[in-house]
């Protein structure tokens, strides 16, 4: 695979050593010194971080400003991009803007509808969904055209990623829709968090059979359980996340006060798991509201310290 | 058809507080297929009404009428008559009709006694579901005849997407059916599934309303 932005993402995947990205989400208010504080946790440990997008449809800085802030600490981001709040005009324009600010990966999602948000009234906006949008920033990159067919003056370097959930239905179609995504544009994908690992390494074995793991690098998404109550809320909440009852017992077996321990361990063990499957690239941390705890989870996988590259 | 639903007896009231004599006028297509604007609900709202005026100490005259159609100028007028010495209108028919009141009558204020809510239709008795939502340029020639604009929740043209769950959609609390997923086992039934393994790109959203609003002209039909 060619090198299309030269992040450190980018070259450290290409270079075949497993990658490591984490998850940094920005506040509900203009607070940037929280923020730094949280993202300081992650520095030094992956290769880039994930700035998400008002996920859950709830308000927060923006990602390109939050990316932006993320470079000055001298770390890298991979903005996130959802398609749910911004039509084409608005989204090629922040592709363009990301560009010129130096950002070089980005991550295109459709995003969680508004209904689950904080404004369940508002308007979406749904012009583009996330595959439209990786088609869109490829062109923009490869052939200097936005949608229109309008030239670009200055083509957007860009490394494009994009999500995949292995766990929504049907599940036999979701490595065909990974393939579309590779199909559009993207050259890594980052997985929704991973708990059932029988259904990851089948749907791993599809996108092996299938040669998408040649076209793209695959890093699975790996949440620590903060508790037991959490595992029950993702269970129960987050639509398209299957979480196993043995997770649940296991949690529920230890003490409350050692819970974020026994999680940490879970956690671990998953990520080892998934890098001795074939075809798996790296790991996404999405330590959520954790992030301090980030560095010995990676630690402890043995994925610190962070190889170099130039 | 068009699918409406009866706004409150007290939203309404709330509207027609400054009258004592209104037109209430119904329309005998959509609205009255689903129940919400024909000859029977005219006859139930207008009784609904004067009784809460009475009680109130206020009383309403309401002057019945149930046109052939509201989404036509000429059926309009039938209302003529009624409309001199009314203080206003009341149409519950579907949005177009209470436009086309106001169009007609400059000078006499015209209330909407319904919601217009969506293209649609009747699934069973008593329950009406979303089917379409007038993009102007009609897809469902490559989506197995179901209609993603108007049934996905976030009108994608990829789908299903990761929130979908044992056929149901992530918004709607599992009551609402993933359409995507009806997509994809509709396809295979008719061995195309292929169709679904191409990116699906970006749609002309300038049919839509996103256009401006739309004036149809057929010049073969206006010799
Ligand atoms: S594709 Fe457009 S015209 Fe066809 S059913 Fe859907 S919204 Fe209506
Ligand atoms: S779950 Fe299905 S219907 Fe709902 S938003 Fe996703 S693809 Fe659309």
């Amino acid at each position: 695979m060619t090198m299309t932005a030269g992040s450190n993402l980018e070259k450290i995947l290409t270079s075949g050593q497993k990658a490591v990205t984490c998850e940094c989400g920005p506040p509900r208010g203009a607070d940037a010194e929280h923020f730094r504080h949280k993202a300081s946790y992650l520095k030094g440990i992956c290769e880039a971080v994930n700035i998400t997008d008002n996920q859950t449809a709830v308000v927060r800085f923006c990602s390109m400003a939050a990316s932006r802030i993320m470079m000055d600490l001298g770390m890298e981001p991979v903005m996130q991009m959802v398609t749910r709040d911004m039509n084409r005009i608005a989204l090629q324009s922040n592709v363009l803007g990301a560009a010129a600010l130096g950002i070089k990966n980005l991550l295109c999602l459709t995003g969680d509808h508004n209904s689950f948000g904080d404004h369940p009234q508002a308007k979406n906006v749904h012009d583009l969904d996330s595959i439209q949008l990786l088609h869109c920033i490829k062109t923009m990159r490869d052939d200097g055209k936005m949608i229109s067919g309008t030239e670009v003056q200055g083509r957007p370097a860009m490394f494009i990623g994009a999500a995949a959930n292995p766990f929504a239905d049907p599940f036999e179609f979701r490595v065909v829709r990974m393939a579309k995504k590779i199909a559009a544009g993207a050259q890594f994908i980052q997985t929704q968090c991973i708990y059932d690992m029988d259904r990851f390494a089948q749907f791993m074995q599809m996108a092996n059979d299938m040669g998408l793991t040649e076209k793209c690098y695959i890093m699975a998404g790996i949440t620590p359980f903060k508790s037991v109550g959490m595992a029950n809320y993702m269970k129960k909440f987050v639509p398209g996340l299957v979480v196993p009852d043995s997770y649940i017992q296991r949690l529920r077996g230890v003490p409350k006060d050692k819970q974020g321990a026994e999680g940490i361990k879970i956690a671990v063990e998953q990520i080892q798991q998934c890098l001795e499957m074939k075809g798996i690239a790296g790991i996404h941390l999405m330590a959520i509201e954790w992030e301090e705890r980030a560095p010995e989870i990676l630690k402890a996988a043995g994925l610190l310290p962070r190889p170099k590259v130039d | 058809m068009v699918v409406g639903e009866s706004k409150p007896i007290a939203e309404i009231l709330e509207m027609l507080k400054d009258c004592k004599k209104v037109v209430l006028a119904g329309c005998k297509g959509c609205v009255t297929v689903c129940n919400v604007g024909g000859e029977k609900e005219v006859g139930i709202l207008a009784s609904e009404l004067r009784l809460a005026r009475k009680a109130a100490g206020k009383e309403l005259a309401v002057l019945e009428y149930t046109c052939e159609r509201q989404c036509d100028p000429e059926y309009i007028e039938a209302l003529d008559d009624l409309v001199k010495d009314a203080d206003a209108v009341l149409s519950i028919a579907c949005s177009v009709g209470p436009q086309y009141v106001a169009a007609r009558y400059p000078y006499v204020p015209v209330f909407p006694g319904i919601n217009t809510t969506f293209i649609g239709g009747a699934v069973e008795h008593g329950v009406w579901k979303e089917y379409c939502q007038a993009c102007g340029n009609c897809i469902l020639g490559d989506t197995g005849g179901l209609c993603p604009i108007a049934r996905c929740a976030k009108t994608l043209l990829n789908g299903p997407c990761g929130g979908s769950s044992g056929g149901k959609c992530e918004v709607g609390k599992g009551a609402v059916d993933c359409v995507w997923h009806l997509i994809y086992e509709r396809l295979k039934n008719l061995g195309q599934l292929k169709k679904l393994e191409e990116p699906m790109l970006y749609k002309n959203w300038a049919t839509s309303r996103d256009g401006g609003p739309r004036t149809m002209i057929r010049e073969e039909l206006r010799k």
